[in-house]
């Protein structure tokens, strides 16, 4: 048997494969999984190739919309989904980086409207490859390294 | 244009621009004396720039208009604790059309959301200031006759400066050549470079004044501002370096006009006041024709 975190199967449902680990629980934030009641467990800091060290997620009898995944594409962008029927995989899906980030990040500009008041941040994706964010309210980039999650 | 918000130069298109300089050349000629009235115009400065309130102030007093606001946040209900959404929805009860200025950066866009009345951003933090950049690009016309294929110099504090940033894309329209002269910690930044290069215009980087400025069909000074070096013997200096003095605009072309958003520090000696190639308090009166045309092109008065 190979050594692996069993992570146990589901029925019916979603499996989020391939996010970086120390980013799973900004996918738990963006997708709201901390506010729904599916059954769900999840695995972090396995071994992967391609990230060093992931996370991955599995919930039951939840489907998500492209929309309300690729929002995940901020933190995870390499992240696979299997969706789950009658436990088998019917489709596999990955993620894509949306044009336009509407109230998932911060701003990185201190002296952004958005810093000082309840608005909700909007952002135009302009480098899809590095997640350059230009802010609709200052204008400023805000780059991968500098993205906090609100 | 007409109920639009005017928030960022790239709110308007080429079109609308040359709109726009049409009808401040109108109204350089033909005073329209009632055109503002019956209207209010809400005139909000969360941060004090006298230049900039009597500018406007004056573009609406002389159509006729009414003004209503403050000067500074000290004398408004911001001072109270008031938030900018509360402030924007209570003042667009009473005006046609809001003009401020704010500290914080995109500010004005989000009034514009939020309000029920146009919004004309009079600057918001070190982020847009359009209205400026609309009465710059009427300044090189007027004094040139044209918009297209000049030689645009842009001197002094290229990093920061928001007005030589707006100014650089809106000129950008009307394929330019540009010379950039600054010190080495004040180069224009790297994304409007790769803006002219996609656009393929032509640019040049100088540390110096030198004999290139005889290619020049505008100067466009900007001041050197003191925060922006940590060692202030290194701005003494750099203040220094980039005077613009009457001898040396001896061998530069029939048609250069020098312009400067003011106020200035040091960067323009006033023995160059005298030359009719000055033209920064031309440029200045030029701001309130085109404050007059911003205002009635949004209210579909014109
Ligand atoms: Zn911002």
């Amino acid at each position: 048997m190979k050594k692996e975190l069993k992570v146990s199967a589901i029925n019916n449902g979603t499996v989020i494969d391939h996010i970086p680990a120390t980013n799973l629980y900004k996918v738990i934030t963006i997708l709201n999984l901390d506010k729904i009641s599916n059954a769900m467990t999840y695995g972090s800091n396995l071994e992967s190739k391609k990230l060093g060290s992931k996370a991955i997620i599995k919930i039951s009898d939840k489907f998500f919309e492209d929309e309300e995944i690729n929002k995940i594409a901020l933190v995870a962008p390499q992240a696979k989904l299997n969706i789950i029927k009658n436990y088998q995989v019917v489709e596999k899906k990955v993620v894509e980086v949306p044009d336009k980030i509407i109230g998932i990040a911060k701003c990185v500009n201190p002296k952004c409207i958005t810093n000082f008041e309840e608005v909700t941040t909007k952002f135009t994706v302009i480098n899809k490859e590095t997640v350059d964010l230009k802010c609709h309210y200052c204008e400023k980039i805000t780059d991968q390294n500098h993205l906090v999650i609100k | 244009m007409k109920n639009r918000s005017l928030v960022s130069i790239s709110d308007y298109s080429k079109q609308e621009i040359l709109r726009i300089l049409e009808l401040a050349e109108e109204f350089e000629k033909q005073p329209h004396i009632d055109l503002l009235k019956g209207k209010v115009i809400a005139s909000l400065f969360f941060e004090p720039s006298t230049r900039t309130r009597l500018s406007f102030e004056s573009a609406v007093q002389k159509l006729g208009g009414g003004i209503v606001g403050f000067s500074d946040s000290s004398s408004s209900s911001t001072t109270k604790g008031e938030s900018l959404n509360d402030t924007i929805k209570t003042v667009s009860n009473y005006a046609d059309l809001i003009v401020m200025r704010h500290p914080i950066e995109g500010s004005a866009r989000f009034a514009s959301e939020i309000s029920g009345v146009p919004v004309v951003n009079a600057g918001d933090g070190a982020n847009q200031h359009p209205t400026q950049t609309l009465l710059d690009l009427y300044s090189i016309k007027k004094t040139q006759g044209k918009l297209e294929d000049l030689n645009i110099f842009l001197v002094g504090d290229l990093k920061y400066g928001r007005t030589v940033h707006s100014l650089l894309e809106a000129m950008s329209m009307f394929n330019p050549t540009f010379n950039f002269i600054s010190h080495e910690k004040l180069q224009m930044p790297k994304e409007y470079k790769l803006f002219l290069d996609k656009k393929g215009i032509k640019y040049y980087e100088h540390e110096q004044f030198t004999d290139i400025i005889s290619r020049a069909d505008i100067m466009y000074m900007t001041r050197v501002q003191r925060e922006r070096f940590s060692d202030p013997i290194e701005y003494e200096k750099t203040k220094n370096t980039y005077v613009l003095r009457n001898e040396m605009l001896k061998n530069t072309k029939e048609n250069l006009k020098i312009l400067h958003p003011l106020p200035r520090v040091n960067e323009i000696h006033q023995s160059v006041d005298n030359n009719p190639k000055a033209y920064y308090f031309e440029q200045a009166l030029n701001g309130v024709y085109t404050r007059q045309a911003i205002i009635s092109a949004i209210l579909g008065l014109k």
